[in-house]
């Protein structure tokens, strides 16, 4: 079973229809007892840093979610979620993440609009790596959002070019994150979630 | 590279889709989710509904096509037609829009556009243009076209964006229905004004109309309804043009 972390961060259907179309069992809780017996999580997350931190925090699910990783159990942050993931963002002032990823979250300082938002290109760091099995070099995934994760080379899989080089996958042991929105990214990013799935042991 | 985008635009009313004749083989051809879905997979990067309901009782109801739409659709899309109030954009998004786009309400109350953007983030609040070029300018015009306000449209949009407004909608009036091609000098007045996407509406009846707005106007995305609702326009078929004339587009949609 799939657990989408429900930490009142808005509509989630659209997130929980993408997995199971990719053919997992999941649902969408805040019950501690559900996500202890996930076999992976979802931490999903829309608007700014801050309130989403507070949000998680405020539901008391951090060390269940900690939990999960330390028995090595899959762990997925979408968009804001993967920000979360990082040591902090300086979103509207420095705030601190949950740190399972190394890296920090930062403002886009570049001469291209912002929001990042639209359809990108994937350019593959980590060709190997099981997350990109189904799909192809230039893939094209949807994307929205103004701030970015920086010094995360080591954990980089994919990313995208937009004037800088925006992580868009990101992956350390158990811990998995991707920037853009699988969910909104058609069949490309359906086929991000089969491979994803086949994590899951 | 962002792809440019094309999108769709389908009219609701009383929470069913209205003018879409083409995809005969569905039984239900009204559903809008089941239209999205099929415009989905021919290849639309994303999605925008026009509720036209008339009152806004029926309208409430109507709504109800929006959570089945985020449901069912793996693309982004946005939802407009009768957006009043920053209520309006809550009721919205919490249904699954991706964005919401709001016309003559935001001329009547420009902080409309401030309060959304800031409650809800600017990459949402969509500012759509009705225009019609008038002693060399644009003129913006509001309730669907029917009224002339003493607005300029680029300066309009200059003020939507600095208000929060993260991407701009501009439908030419004098473009809509003539299938003659986008209002290429309005589309690049408004490149040169503002730095959010910008959408091009009203006017598209070929392909090479789609290749023009895109290349020599630098149209962030193309919207259009009938082209694509009465199957005149594949949208594969375009996309492969698009992308064969050097524009950067997303061709694997299956």
């Amino acid at each position: 079973m799939i657990v989408i972390l429900d930490y009142d961060v808005g509509n989630l259907a659209s997130v929980l229809q993408s997995f199971k179309k990719a053919g997992m069992d999941a649902v969408v809780s805040k019950d501690p007892g559900t996500i202890q017996a996930a076999d992976a999580l979802i931490l999903p997350g829309v608007g700014a840093f801050a309130p989403a931190m507070d949000a998680l925090r405020a539901s008391g699910l951090i060390p269940y979610l900690k939990e999960h990783v330390d028995k090595k159990k899959p762990l997925l942050g979408i968009c804001l979620g993967m920000q979360l993931l990082f040591e902090s963002s300086d979103e509207h002032g420095l705030h601190e993440g949950l740190g399972l990823l190394p890296g920090k979250i930062t403002h886009f300082d570049i001469s291209l609009n912002i929001p990042h938002m639209g359809w990108n290109g994937l350019k593959f760091d980590n060709e190997s790596h099981p997350l990109l099995k189904y799909i192809e070099e230039g893939d094209y995934v949807y994307f929205v959002h103004s701030y970015y994760a920086v010094e995360a080379d080591d954990t980089l899989v994919a990313s995208a070019e937009y004037e800088v080089n925006v992580p868009a996958i990101v992956a350390k042991n158990n811990v998995y994150g991707m920037q853009f929105h699988p969910e909104k990214s058609g069949p490309v990013g359906s086929r991000i979630l089969k491979a994803f799935k086949e994590l899951i042991p | 590279m962002i792809a440019k985008r094309i999108i769709p635009c389908l009219d609701v009313r009383d929470g069913r889709v209205v003018k879409g004749r083409k995809f005969k083989d569905i039984l239900d051809v009204e559903d809008p989710a089941v239209l999205a879905k099929r415009y989905a997979l021919e290849g639309a990067d994303e999605l925008v509904f026009y509720d036209i309901t008339a009152s806004s009782e029926r309208r409430a109801i109507s709504l109800s096509f929006v959570e089945e739409v985020a449901r069912e659709l793996d693309i982004p899309f946005s939802v407009g037609g009768g957006v009043r109030s920053v209520e309006d954009f809550r009721t919205i998004l919490r249904k699954g829009a991706d964005k919401v786009s709001v016309n003559s309400a935001a001329v009547h109350d420009p902080e409309l556009i401030r309060e959304a953007s800031r409650r809800f983030g600017n990459q949402c609040v969509v500012l759509s243009i009705d225009a019609k070029k008038e002693n060399g300018g644009y003129v913006v015009y509001t309730e669907g076209g029917r009224n002339a306000t003493a607005l300029d449209a680029v300066e309009w949009a200059k003020e939507g964006v600095r208000l929060g407004a993260g991407e701009i909608v501009i439908n030419s009036i004098d473009a809509d229905g003539m299938k003659e091609g986008y209002d290429i000098d309005l589309l690049r007045r408004l490149k040169k004004a503002v730095n959010v996407p910008i959408i091009a509406s009203g006017g598209a009846g070929a392909i090479e109309h789609f290749v023009e707005a895109a290349k020599v106007a630098d149209a962030d995305g193309m919207l259009a309804a009938s082209v694509f609702h009465f199957g005149e326009i594949p949208i594969e078929a375009l996309k492969k043009v698009l992308s064969e004339n050097d524009i950067p587009i997303r061709l694997k949609v299956k």
